[in-house]
């Protein structure tokens, strides 16, 4: 028998078109997958099993009636749970919504469904997005496929362990400051941020509504460009979405960087980049000098003011984002609240955990008055100059090609400090800042045998240029990545 | 020492879109609690809000009425509190760039006029409503109004008098009304004034400590409220006390101002930009698309009133009070009718079935054209000015025509003068007195054989030919 959860989304599609299999077979291998695995694996917060089945059958029933059963029809996939669905809890890994059911479904969770795609359950994730190593779910750990004493990264820790660890052919994601491309790359997965704007965001429950933006996390780039061909574009319910044709992201994938100027930013190869990570992608890079691309140094001087910029303005606006979990409406209220004042304070301090307060009080301090010019004003406009570096480069360069991660994925417990933690996205971070699509992907395993990730960085919009460089990276590369070491 | 009190208003204006700012539920917060609801305006997890174009229509016009500069570019902002009405703890709102700023109004008031600055008009969201009244000691929340379109519009502490602040008051809302952009209604707080009062040395230039005077349920109220607020604080100063800085509610029973809150100011919102939402630029096009559409306000309708009809000033101000009345006078004028004669009956008798009837005036009403006519009617003696009362309120009754209505109830004025001779003659055999007292030289008495006669023809008779043919008679008598 076909080991169908080994398999791709485009192969999977493959097959299901040319009569190969079912998608209930298909979808009855992978629900069996997670079945083996995901004790170990601990990606998934609830599973399925019923509703995808029943999927399943009606996209079977549908190809037998020569239906267009859409680009993604038969292929099973997770979602992070902080995405708002008809199906089962929408908890965003939160005991403050542990049992919230949420009454209609996000446009990306929609239009993935319109398409076809099976969904097999929601996985884990840091509570609320905020964290980078899936250690701050309310519910329970996620391990690295690759290692199971490691964390898969986070926020969507969850969406990278089960891709990694065959759970799933692809999963849909949030990247607000590198959830989506940090845990890809500590997985080894495709992790794609499209620009801000690019995905819609209504029923993402939000954590920083400036900064979040929806992707795929994958098993190859190719998926990664059908999948953003289904979730992108202009949504009437999120005024932030774009207003802009979209290419076809497969047709992007020519093969050909020859002439493509590749810049290198000299503040992101440092001597804080550790030896064994610039090794890797010093190899990524005479990959890709090997089928013409050109590389030359260019310079994002407000680099080091990315991390601080970050928290300030994420902090301020989940402080308000998060307002709304009070416990008069829905979600988490505390039992023995007498007053309002009581209902407040003690369904927010039960129900988020710690890294959750500790943002919102953050947040809230940065906009006090008093505080909101040196912090929250000031950051703003540092964030403008960080997008000025950004248009400064890509006046000479297409795209801009970057470690994903400083490390390799770490051991559970490791970084205890919050401030540890946070340094985790120094690569990605000004991507979100600057509104730019970013993309990380496997590029080799450290000797601990865990993987490494390259990022590129695409111009507003130019998703196609990063995923073409990408898929021809994939293409040239020179070896397999293998599989993780879970069964 | 005399003292002057300065006044600034802010005046919240629900407007009359159809739907709510940020999505696409209706409007009418009367509907059964909680059935005009929807993730947005419930502030579900996941839902963003989508601006509405009519608001954003609606209050430009009454920027550029208030002669306000619109902003090419502004935004939302999110201020942020926590209260059970407020569905994300923070009200979707503008802080520094508001749509609409630097305007004026100049407000008419006891025979000057003041110019009022407006500061600016700014867009927010309505709050829900709680209700303590469920019982179980429970308390409730009506997400209805949640999201409903309010403008702000805030005044320059301009103001000098509790009775300026009711004129600019009820210009304002009689703008509103103009534009059709609200109802108005005070009672059901679709129309909500605060006043800020201080008090000062006349003559002097640096504001007193102010006080806010909040949740008055009618114009006339809020000015009771601030002419109490004026004479308490001089009264406190004059004691040597010195005024609180505080929100003060109104007690319409007992007639006085209370202290509410104190450090109102101690508030800190967090304002930050909305960063669901994209800058609204309001360009040229927008602006001037909306400048087209704007109606004749009523100052300006009410000169030309004077000029281009000749009619009083009052009648011409009475006249422009609702754009529905100015209308309707302009209709029957442009029908043919007297300018004056028809001021008078719109202002009287119709007025008063408006009113009675509750209801306002309008071509759905009654037709200019039908007044006209019947102003026509009495001009060429076919019915008496007393025949024609009954005849209008038969006219707003039914909407038949003037002619009908004559026709049908036979009230044709008698001004066959063989007739009404017949009807003289017996009226003065009938009273003697009076004749021998009007042949003594008691001329007055005519009066009441003029009103004889026309009780004897049931008020037919064309009172001009009666007093004409009575006279004759009575010195055929002598
Ligand atoms: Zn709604």
């Amino acid at each position: 028998m076909t080991a169908w959860y080994e398999k791709t989304a485009h192969e999977i599609r493959d097959a299901l078109r040319q009569g190969e299999t079912t998608a209930v077979e298909i979808t009855q291998n992978f629900l069996d997958r997670i079945d083996a695995v995901d004790k170990q694996v601990g990606a998934y917060l609830q599973i399925w099993n019923e509703s995808a089945l029943e999927q399943a059958v009606q996209i079977d029933a549908r190809l037998a009636n020569g239906e267009d059963v859409g680009p993604l029809a038969g292929v099973p996939m997770s979602l992070k749970d902080l995405f708002c669905t008809l199906r089962g809890n929408t908890t965003c890994a939160s005991r403050m919504l542990a049992n919230f059911e949420s009454p209609y479904n996000a446009t990306a969770v929609q239009r993935l469904e319109d398409a076809g795609a099976i969904f097999l359950g929601k996985v884990n994730l840091d509570e609320f997005a905020m964290g980078s190593s899936t250690e701050n779910s309310a519910f329970q750990k996620t391990r690295n496929p690759w290692n199971l004493n490691c964390v898969p990264g986070g926020s969507s820790g969850g969406s990278a362990a089960s891709v990694a660890a065959d759970c799933c052919t692809f999963s849909l994601s949030s990247d607000t400051g590198g959830s989506i491309r940090q845990p890809a790359s500590l997985c080894g997965c495709v992790g794609l941020k499209p620009t801000y704007g690019r995905v819609s965001r209504k029923g993402q429950v939000a954590f920083a509504s400036s900064l979040d933006q929806i992707g795929p996390m994958c098993k190859d780039v190719e998926d990664a460009a059908l999948v953003l061909n289904v979730i992108c574009g202009k949504d009437p319910l999120d005024a932030t979405t774009a207003d802009l044709p979209v290419p076809n992201f497969s047709k992007a994938l020519t093969g050909d960087v020859k002439g493509l100027r590749i810049g290198l930013p000299k503040e992101y190869f440092t001597e804080s980049l550790n030896p064994e990570m610039r090794a890797l992608i010093e190899q990524a890079i005479d990959v890709l000098k090997g089928q013409g691309a050109e590389f030359m140094e260019v310079s994002l001087p407000h680099t080091d003011y990315a991390v601080a910029v970050y928290y300030i303005i994420c902090t301020a606006e989940a402080s308000a984002n998060l307002a709304r979990f009070d416990g008069v409406r829905y979600g988490f209220r505390h039992p023995d609240a007498k007053n309002i004042q009581e209902l407040y304070v003690k369904s927010k301090s039960e129900g988020f955990g710690p890294e959750v307060q500790r943002r919102i009080m953050l947040g809230t301090y940065v906009l006090s008055s008093g505080y909101y010019d040196a912090y929250y004003l000031k950051a703003q406009k540092v964030r403008s100059l960080i997008k000025q570096d950004f248009d400064r480069a890509f006046e000479q360069c297409d795209v801009i090609l970057t470690p994903t991660s400083p490390t390799q994925a770490f051991q559970f417990g490791a970084k205890t400090d919050p401030l540890e933690m946070y340094l985790s996205d120094i690569y990605t971070i000004s991507t979100n800042l600057a509104a730019l699509p970013g993309i990380s992907l496997p590029c080799g395993l450290t000797k601990d045998k865990l993987p490494a990730g390259l990022q590129l960085i695409g111009k507003p919009f130019d998703e196609a240029a990063i995923l073409r460089t990408a898929h021809c990276y994939e293409q040239n590369r020179g070896f397999d990545m293998g599989k993780a070491p879970i069964a | 020492m005399e003292f002057e009190a300065v006044i600034g208003m802010e005046v919240h204006v629900e407007l009359n879109s159809k739907s709510k700012v940020f999505c696409p539920c209706s409007t009418n917060f009367h509907a059964p609690a909680n059935t005009n609801v929807c993730p947005v305006c419930l502030g579900m997890p996941g839902s963003l809000p989508v601006m509405n174009k009519d608001m954003v229509d609606k209050s430009v016009a009454v920027g550029l009425a208030l002669n306000c500069t619109i902003s090419r570019w502004s935004k939302m902002d999110r201020k942020n509190y926590f209260y059970p009405d407020l569905a994300k703890n923070y009200q979707i709102s503008q802080y520094d760039l508001p749509l609409c700023y630097s305007g004026y109004m100049d407000v008419e008031s006891d025979g000057h006029v003041r110019r009022v600055g407006i500061t600016r008009a700014h867009m927010e969201e309505d709050t829900a409503r709680n209700t303590h009244t469920i019982g179980n000691g429970e308390s409730g929340v009506d997400f209805n109004r949640s999201g409903v379109p309010l403008l702000e519009i805030v005044t320059e502490p301009d103001i000098r008098s509790a009775q300026e602040a009711f004129d600019y008051l009820t210009q304002l809302k009689q703008i509103l009304q103009y534009l059709n952009v609200s109802d108005c209604n005070m009672e059901e707080g679709s129309l909500r004034a605060e006043a800020n009062i201080s008090v000062r040395p006349k003559g002097s230039t640096p504001f007193g400590t102010k006080t806010e005077v909040k949740n008055v349920a009618s114009f006339s109220g809020t000015m009771k409220a601030i002419d109490f607020e004026i004479k308490r604080q001089i009264q406190v100063i004059r004691d040597g006390g010195t005024i609180v800085q505080e929100t003060r509610g109104w007690d319409a029973d007992r007639g006085i101002t209370f202290s509410q809150r104190m450090k109102e100011s101690a508030h800190d919102y967090r304002y930050f930009p909305e960063p669901d939402l994209v800058p609204i630029v309001v360009d040229e096009a927008w602006e001037l698309r909306i400048h087209e559409q704007q109606p004749e306000l009523p100052n300006p309708r009410k000169h030309r009133f004077e000029a281009d009809y000749g009619i009083p000033a009052y009648d011409a101000m009475v006249l422009t009070l609702t754009k529905s009345m100015a209308d309707f006078f302009e209709a029957t004028v442009a029908a043919g009718a007297d300018a004056k004669k028809a001021a008078n009956w719109i202002m009287g008798d119709l007025q008063a079935l408006c009113s009675e009837a509750k209801r306002e005036l309008g071509e759905e009403v009654l037709s200019p054209a039908h007044l006209a006519e019947m102003i026509r009617m009495i001009d060429a003696g076919e019915i008496s000015g007393k025949i024609a009362k009954e005849v209008l309120a038969e006219m707003f009754a039914s909407g038949k025509a003037p002619k009908t209505i004559v026709e049908e109830k036979g009230l044709v004025q008698i001004s066959d003068s063989d007739a009404l001779r017949e009807s003289i003659c017996q009226v003065l055999a009938d009273n003697t007195p009076q004749v021998e007292q009007y042949k003594a030289g008691k001329e007055r008495v005519i009066g009441f054989l003029v009103g004889q006669v026309m009780k004897a023809t049931q008020g037919k008779a064309n009172p001009q030919m009666v007093n004409e043919l009575l006279k004759e008679e009575l010195s055929k008598l002598s």
